[in-house]
């Protein structure tokens, strides 16, 4: 399952990211922020309009924002 | 010559570096950008327990020296000595955010393997305490090798030994360099997940209160119509809140100019100071209230934590037309100057993302239009009300605000699928926590963007001013001739005034644009400086720019006018400052080009329906 289709407030954990399908320096920024295998990830917004993007994902005690195509890459399990 | 010491404050974006740079140096600061780089360098004074002073830097926020965008490089640069010009830094103040530590160490470590002189600020750590966390500085410290000082920028909390540290470890260096073991990412952020939990007494499972605002304000439904709101009562603020203040700046350049004429002999000097420097400056600097308004509502939403959020809704919209959220901050930010916002593009990641964004920044309706618009629309629309708390004037001027918006939307659109063509771009970016803004803050940043306006009212505006009515001034008219006709200017205008007559445009504004290349504001006091020369008595001399613009204009000419100002690229600076961003002349042509074209065509269709209209 991706993060894309992970379920609002769930705790995931991370298990694979497709690093090859993103950009290398959007990849890059994502693992700075702390998006990386074995990170436990929790989606807490999408955006508006019913279109689902961007997210909010809370990493840590931090929340960040990405798009859907970026946590399309991120393949994630419940915990 | 003692050389110059140098302290620079490094750590992640959001760790609070400002607002304790603000709380460290107070008023003594000085913005400057850095040579060739167009990243604020802001540097402050920061006086020893010993009474020497040390200068302080603020560096842009990084996640790591694996620089992604241009500012960061800037960060980068500077902490290794290798940016030209800036010194290398004797200490560095390493400041992270005390509720965050798990991330902020992660680039804490990267900062430590390069063994200098190092302190540790530990900030934000009531917002720590907020969010349920105790904390054990004393482990954190033992733990990095540096000293750790718990701070609280706006209480002034831990400020003293802040400044004592950092003058401890100016003696001597760290030492030693224990952090050149973990090189790689995960390594570090396991250290850095360890660090935090043994600096960590306790941490309840609190929730915290971003997730109850972000429930609100990132509603999918609502979220956006907050946001739109809040825009609309920015401007309306802009307006009607400036008025008593403007009026009153108006009312003592009025008396100044009473009292200049009432104790100096009628002549050249007088005319010169009454007709050129008061009344040219003085019309600019009666603007300075709404500036001040509207930098007030910017620095309130960056401060609280807003910002970011506007971003976060808006980037569907933006990615519309081929943009990020990342883009919209540098776009509101030209709402006040498009050179800051196009400063800011620089943390645009993707290269033609950043190009679009420089190039549609001027449409963003700017402070220096604030003063143009704000003359127009006071001398041809009423001052009616069309609703409860609805201004028509008010309304007017958030159209041109729109109509800005919609012209920057659809450039952006064509330039993506045109000459900026590429994948589209994505949007990465943290989310802060809420915070309530200080006071001090925001009096420092407005005290500041008041500063930087009335020293372009100072300098630029009143050369041009000068120089304005000594072309107006000579050759002096002949008897029963006007003396706009007569001068230098009046010939210039004649010759411009062919061109800009079809889009319904008199000589006066023809005449008025040419200084205004040098910042729109100038219009304003390029027309109150034409009007007050050419005025055949005293008593039409002292009346206002606006009265003469009522008597004078008529409604389709003012809109034609208002229109060419959304769009025409009437800034040096800012072309200057795109020059520099893009490194070249091509961009920055392209920009001038496309923006007097759709200047020329928007102005002239206004004027050419309003006129069909029967307006």
């Amino acid at each position: 399952m991706t993060l894309d289709g992970f379920e609002n407030g769930r705790t995931a954990r991370i298990v694979a990211v497709d690093w090859a399908s993103l950009d290398e320096s959007e990849g890059k920024r994502l693992k700075a922020l702390g998006i990386d295998e074995g990170v436990e990830v929790a989606v807490t917004r999408r955006g508006v309009f019913g279109t689902r993007d961007p997210l909010a994902v809370r990493v840590g005690r931090m929340t960040i924002a990405l798009r859907r195509s970026h946590a399309l890459a991120i393949e994630v399990e419940p915990v | 010559m003692t050389r110059k010491r140098i302290a620079a404050l490094v750590g992640n974006p959001n760790a609070g570096k400002s607002a304790l740079f603000n709380a460290l140096t107070g008023a003594r600061q000085k913005i400057a950008n850095y040579p060739g780089v167009t990243v604020e360098r802001k540097a402050g004074r920061l006086t020893l327990p010993s009474g020497e002073p040390l200068e302080l830097i603020d560096l842009p926020g990084s996640y790591s020296f694996d620089a992604a965008s241009p500012d960061e490089e800037v960060t980068r640069k500077v902490v290794h000595g290798e940016f030209e010009g800036e010194a290398t830094p004797e200490v560095i103040v390493l400041v992270v955010d005390a509720a965050n530590l798990e991330q902020h160490l992660v680039f804490a470590q990267e900062v430590l393997e390069l063994g200098r002189p190092t302190v540790v600020a530990l900030n934000m750590i009531d917002l720590a305490e907020r969010d349920g966390l105790t904390l054990d500085p004393a482990a954190l410290s033992a733990a990095l090798g540096v000293p750790v000082i718990p701070t609280v920028a706006v209480r002034g909390r831990g400020l003293q030994e802040l400044t004592a540290a950092i003058a401890e470890a100016e003696t001597h260096a760290a030492e030693d360099a224990q952090w050149r073991g973990h090189v790689t990412l995960p390594e570090r952020r396991l250290v850095a997940k360890h660090m935090a939990r043994g600096a960590t007494l306790s941490a309840s499972a609190r929730h915290t209160i971003e997730n109850g605002i972000d429930r609100v304000l990132l509603n999918p439904w609502v979220g956006p119509v907050i946001l739109f709101g809040l825009l609309f009562v920015i401007f309306q603020a802009v307006f009607a809140w400036a008025t008593p203040f403007a009026d009153a700046l108006d009312g003592a350049v009025g008396a100044i100019s009473g009292w200049v004429s009432g104790i100096m002999p009628e002549g050249f000097i007088r005319d010169f100071i009454t007709e050129g420097v008061l009344a040219g400056v003085g019309s600019v600097v009666v603007f300075l209230p709404q500036i001040v308004i509207l930098f007030f509502f910017i620095l309130l939403m960056e401060a609280s934590g807003y910002m970011a959020r506007a971003a976060f809704l808006m980037d569907r919209l933006m990615a519309g037309v081929g943009l990020s959220g990342k883009s919209f901050i540098p776009l509101l930010s030209s709402f006040a100057c498009a050179i800051p916002g196009i400063m800011a593009a620089r943390s645009i990641p993707d290269p033609k993302d950043r190009l679009t964004t420089i190039l549609v920044a001027p449409l963003m309706t700017c402070s220096a239009r604030l003063p143009v618009y704000a003359v127009i629309i006071a001398a041809v629309i009423p001052e009616t009300s069309v609703g409860p708390g609805i201004g028509l004037q008010g309304l007017v001027l958030f159209a041109l605000y729109l109509a800005g918006i919609v012209g920057a939307l659809v450039v952006a659109l064509v330039l993506r699928n045109t000459l900026a063509k590429g994948a589209a771009s994505g949007f990465i970016m943290e989310m802060p926590r809420y915070q309530l803004p200080r006071i001090k803050d925001l009096a420092i940043g407005l005290w500041q963007r008041a500063y930087v306006f009335l020293r372009r009212a100072g300098t630029i505006i009143f050369m041009v001013t000068i120089a304005l009515w000594l072309l107006l001034s000579f050759p002096k008219a002949e008897p029963g001739e006007s003396q706009l006709d007569a001068s230098v200017a009046g010939m210039v205008a004649d010759g411009l005034h062919p061109v800009l007559e079809p889009i319904g445009f008199n000589r006066e504004m023809s005449l008025a644009l040419i200084p205004a290349m040098a910042a729109r504001e100038v219009a304003v006091s390029a027309l109150a400086t034409t009007y007050a020369v050419d005025a055949e008595d005293e008593d039409l001399a002292a009346e206002g720019v606006t009265d003469r613009i009522a008597a004078l204009w008529s409604l389709p000419t003012a809109l034609a006018f208002l229109a060419w100002f959304v769009f025409a690229p009437q800034c040096i600076s800012t072309i200057a400052v795109a020059r520099r961003e893009t490194n070249g002349w091509k961009w920055p042509t392209f920009m001038v080009v496309y923006l007097f074209v759709l200047a020329y065509v928007f102005a002239g269709l206004t004027f050419w329906i309003a006129t069909a209209l029967g307006l």
